[in-house]
């Protein structure tokens, strides 16, 4: 398994070369967008971290004074919208960009210009949603933002412009992205790369697209209603004009129950490559975890009601809507046996990757379980609006998505930066976590059912709240720790030389065949597959050698481009000219996006080549 | 035939980026992926719409708004516009670029002219009462169909773009691929109009 070493050699290049902090701006390799999308998230991260820190610090006792309460609720508000958008779908994201078209077995995405460009209005986009603190307030009527409480009337300030705005700005980028990944897992597969061939991450990526792209039109429309409310006075949520509350929040959870499906399917995704990876045993159920998949998504579309049971809609759809939510626990259930079949007489090696992954199984058991108690509509009258709804989702989202997003760093670090984190700081850092969290959010279940409304900035004494509410503070704590021991065991791994070790857990899927990092082509030749697990195949059976479906040539690449960037900083800008009424401003930064879109599709882009250097006797023909 | 068109029937030259295994039909499926996307902002909207629309509060009514020997005119207009972009793309693919150009200049005017029958709708409601703040069904008709002209406005701005390309550069594979994905964004655009015409319009004219 010696890693090949491999040289590159630019014969020719038509294109423009960038340097330094250029070279980053203009990249369209998914490999660099990869990185800078999981770096983007963790540094949101801390901030939605320290919100989530402030909050339980108010909750620590009765009748606290720690913030306001106007400043609890933009707390809460950004903590949410933080995670969500600017966390848990940008992490994922960029384990997707950084691996899946490793896994296929192609050199790029279909449309890497259009790649930075979903970067970029993410980056920039939470960027803005950020400023929101310096320039009159954030966003404060909570992630779902209902109306009216969203409306002009109740929240004056520019907080919901900025959320209406800001998500607008990242979701037309993540809309981007599931066109991109579309296209690139549908028609960039390798030679004899079928669908039932693809490694199981890849296939949640893929159904995960699909449901980023039936779920950010209604959202989009959705943000612009209200901003069409608020800016321009138009009645759509005015009801004396004949405007409609639960407009927002029907096209709002049409969005937002298939959004929770977005960032739990990559999770699964990881948890399906790492588990039978440190079992040394094949996916046992691969059709049937795909399949799963694909009802999960599904059935994603057909629950949103179950977050409006309390809106009195009626007996008949709440039993509908009661029952479709709790069938998806059957697609979710064959996933969980799957698992634990894989594991199941495995050779099990307790790395951090696998020790997040194993967390994540029974965590996420938890989260559905209470997700089912929540889904029987007469019983969710008491649950709605409790933290034992705050507890339900934090162990779908922390121990499931955020457990399965560490797993995923732990396992492709070594992959994507060249170096392997280490394993003994890795396994303090899980232990705490895995501590904290449940310290922190099980008081939640207890909370719930004892009567305490989520999103309440103080309590009186004397209900039994606030035992539970220091337990969890406490756990925050103890979370916080473990995370700054994940943020130490990074800067240290990065001020160590790169291992530059190619296949460090003894891979499955084809990213394993390739060097650490990955050359700017990825595969010098492209392999043919010819199997599920190919390259695990071909070390058992073979020399480590995936046969190769092209001789050595010339390799077209594409070129790095600023437009991307710029584009995106032009959104920006329209939307802050929109948000301070600005209006010719914001006229021509329209006008001139619009131009920039119609520059990016008459253009041309010729690319250049690069020549990979193959060692004589590492080149198959 | 001048010496003109000679120069613009640019024989196609063979797509150095095939050669190079670039496969270009990418932007063909990304094109169709993208209008599944539109299709379901598109619901979103009409069905706002139709959520929304007897919201009239002390407004004027579809009922009374709706001109529909107008807006026949203007869908009959719009409608036609998708015969000429696919007769542009069957000159496009007899390499008769000059047709070609004809056909989308004729297109991108039969767009305008439908623009400018949407400018006068928006007009006349607006002077009989009918605006963005009247009321909700004001909102969402302004919205919905301002969204729509809003598209078509985009595909002429396209039209013209790609136009403007081929009459300096002449024609090559990419970009009639690119005139293509253009023209399935173009007849999207009208179905869109056919679904609004049905549910805003003449159910709006009958209830
Ligand atoms: C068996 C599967 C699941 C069922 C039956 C289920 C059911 C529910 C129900 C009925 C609610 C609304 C509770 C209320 O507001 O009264 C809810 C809330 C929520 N669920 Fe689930 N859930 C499931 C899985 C998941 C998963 C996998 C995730 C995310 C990864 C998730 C994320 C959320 C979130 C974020 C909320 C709260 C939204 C809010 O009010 O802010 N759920 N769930
Ligand atoms: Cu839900």
């Amino acid at each position: 398994m010696a890693a090949i070493t491999e040289r590159v050699a630019i014969a020719h290049s038509e294109a423009r070369s960038y340097h330094g902090i250029w070279a980053w701006l203009a990249t369209v390799d998914h490999k660099k967008i990869g990185i800078m999308y999981i770096y983007a998230a963790l540094f949101f991260m801390a901030f939605g971290g320290a919100e989530a820190l402030l909050v339980r610090i108010q909750l620590w006792q009765p009748n606290n004074h720690f913030v306001s309460a106007e400043t609890f609720n933009q707390l809460f508000t950004m903590h949410g919208v933080t995670m969500i958008f600017l966390v848990a779908m940008p992490i994922l994201i960029g384990y997707i960009n950084a691996i899946v078209p490793l896994q296929i077995g192609a050199r790029d995405v279909a449309f890497p210009r259009m790649n930075a460009l979903s970067l970029w209005l993410f980056v920039l986009g939470g960027i803005f949603l950020y400023t929101s603190w310096f320039m009159g307030g954030a966003p404060d009527a909570g992630w779902f933002n209902y109306v009216p409480l969203s409306g002009a009337h109740f929240s004056p300030g520019a907080g919901v412009d900025f959320y209406d705005i800001g998500l607008q700005i990242t979701g037309i980028g993540t809309l981007m992205t599931a066109i991109n990944f579309l296209v690139t897992i549908l028609n960039m597969r390798a030679p004899g790369m079928r669908l039932l061939r693809m490694p199981m991450f890849t296939w949640s990526a893929l159904i995960t697209m699909l449901l980023i792209l039936f779920a950010f039109p209604p959202i989009t429309v959705n943000l612009i209603l209200q901003m069409m409310d608020r800016l321009f006075h138009a009645t759509f949520f005015n009801i004396p004009l004949g405007g409609n509350a639960l407009l927002w929040q029907n096209l709002f959870w049409i969005f937002g129950h298939p959004e929770v499906y977005i960032m739990i399917l990559p999770a699964f995704g990881i948890v399906s490559e790492i588990i039978p990876t440190f079992s040394r045993k094949p996916l046992f159920g691969y059709e049937s975890m795909a399949l799963a998949l694909s009802v999960i998504a599904f059935l994603s579309f057909m629950v949103w009601t179950h977050h409006m049971f309390a809106d009195g809609l009626g007996p008949i759809v709440n039993s509908i809507f009661a029952i479709t939510s709790m069938l998806i626990a059957v697609p979710t259930g064959i996933k969980i046996f799957n698992w634990l079949a894989t594991i199941w007489g495995g050779q099990i090696r307790f790395t951090t990757a696998n020790l997040y992954a194993l967390s994540f199984i029974p965590l996420f058991v938890i989260g559905g379980i209470s997700g089912v108690m929540l889904a029987m509509a007469p019983a969710d009258l008491q649950y709605n609006d409790s933290y034992f709804v705050v507890a339900h989702f934090h162990y779908v989202l922390f121990g499931g998505t955020l457990m399965g997003a560490l797993a995923g760093l732990y396992y492709w670090f070594p992959k994507i930066w060249g170096r392997l984190l280490n394993e003994k700081l890795g396994r303090l850092n899980f232990w705490l976590v895995f501590i904290g969290f449940n310290v922190t959010f099980f008081p939640m279940h207890i909370l719930g059912l004892e009567g305490m409304p989520r999103r309440i900035s103080t309590y009186a004494p004397g209900y039994g709240w606030t035992t539970p509410n220091q337990i969890a503070t406490v756990g925050a704590f103890i979370l916080l720790a473990g995370m700054l021991i994940l943020l130490y065991n990074l800067i240290r791994t990065f001020a160590k030389k790169p291992d530059l070790v190619q296949d460090p857990w003894d891979g499955r899927s084809l990213e394993w065949s390739i060097p650490s990092p990955t050359p700017e082509y990825n595969f010098a030749q492209l392999p043919l597959v010819e199997d599920r697990d190919a390259y695990w195949v071909a070390k058992r059976e073979g020399n480590g050698e995936l046969p190769k479906a092209e001789p050595v040539g010339p390799i077209h690449m594409p070129s790095p481009s600023l437009s991307p960037f710029f584009l995106a900083l032009t959104v920006v800008i329209a939307g802050y000219a929109a948000l301070l009424h600005v209006d010719w401003l914001a006229l021509v930064a329209l006008l001139a996006v619009f131009w920039q879109i119609g520059l990016q599709l008459v253009h041309e882009d010729h690319g250049y080549h690069v020549h990979p250097d193959v060692p004589a006797g590492g080149a198959a023909e | 035939m001048s010496a003109q068109s000679e120069t613009t029937r640019v024989a196609l030259e063979h797509e150095t980026s095939q050669e190079l295994g670039l496969p270009k039909d990418h932007r063909i499926l990304g094109l169709w992926i993208f209008l599944a996307g539109e299709c379901a902002f598109f619901a979103s909207l009409i069905g706002a719409y139709l959520g929304l629309h007897t919201g009239v509060a002390h407004g004027p009514t579809g009922a009374q708004l709706f001109d529909l020997p107008l807006t026949t005119v203007a869908t009959l207009i719009l409608l036609s516009s998708s015969l000429t972009v696919v007769l542009g793309v069957a000159a496009m693919q007899r390499r008769d670029v000059r047709g070609m150009q004809i056909w989308l200049w004729l297109t991108a005017l039969l767009g305008i002219i439908f623009l400018e029958f949407q400018g006068y709708e928006f007009y006349t409601f607006y002077h009989h009462g009918l605006t963005l703040q009247t009321s909700a069904f004001g909102s969402a008709f302004f919205t919905l169909t301002g969204f729509h002209g809003l598209h078509v406005a985009f595909g002429v701005f396209w039209i013209l773009l790609l136009l403007f390309q081929s009459l300096r550069h002449g024609i090559n594979e990419d970009r009639t691929t690119k005139v293509f994905v253009m023209s399935l964004y173009w007849h999207f655009v009208d179905v869109v109009w056919v679904v609004i015409f049905t549910l805003v319009y003449l159910a709006g004219k009958v209830s």
